[in-house]
């Protein structure tokens, strides 16, 4: 299972998830020891929603899907609900990584960041995109 | 607003060039450099310093 430490709340988490999240995954055939990996994660999720589902692109051949989510490596993970919010995985979910993606699935379904009332009238301010590249390692 | 998660060791030439030492690390539009687990406050902090 991909999470050992705490598998029902995940499976009680995505199994109540009430609009569809697509994983679009990016893999290719050359170069990415960790894809097979990678996906069998993301299946292992999906198994767990009726609305989580699984689609693979080509990293290299399907330029269209790598433009349209603006990946540029491998394994790639793009949680897409009926609105793309920019949510990126780049790498094998692990440990509490998994914990990390559910969180995305579920923000992707809802469409809801979950923050404060203070920190959304703060980020209304922004005039522009912003992008976060948060580091981390498996655990 | 946009996030990416990076399994550092997975691509260790990102994080060479983002000088990843310790993790968790965020990265806010490649200029400021968040380290740790911080309070959502000092994320959105950081994200109007880097718009400003």
């Amino acid at each position: 299972m991909p999470a050992p430490d705490h598998p029902r709340d995940i499976s009680a988490r995505l199994a109540a998830l009430a609009s569809p999240v697509r994983l679009v995954f990016f893999s290719q055939t050359f170069g990415c020891d960790t894809c097979f990996a990678a996906r069998r994660v993301l299946d292992q999720l999906a198994s767990l929603s009726e609305h989580l589902t699984v689609e693979e692109h080509n990293l290299v051949l399907d330029k269209d899907r790598v433009a349209e989510f603006g990946v540029d490596r491998a394994p790639a993970i793009a949680v897409a609900g009926a609105q793309d919010l920019g949510l990126r995985f780049y790498g094998v979910p692990s440990g509490h990584e998994i914990e990390s993606l559910v969180e995305a699935i579920e923000l992707a379904a809802h469409a809801a960041p979950g923050l404060t009332d203070e920190s959304l009238a703060a980020l209304a301010a922004l005039d522009r995109a912003v992008h976060l590249q948060v580091f981390v390692t498996p655990t | 607003m946009t996030a990416s998660v990076i399994e550092a060791t997975e691509f260790p030439d990102l994080a060479a060039r983002y000088r990843v030492t310790g993790v968790p690390k965020t990265v806010v539009d490649d200029r400021i450099e968040i380290m740790g687990a911080q309070a959502e406050a000092e994320f959105v902090l950081q994200a109007l310093q880097a718009t400003g």
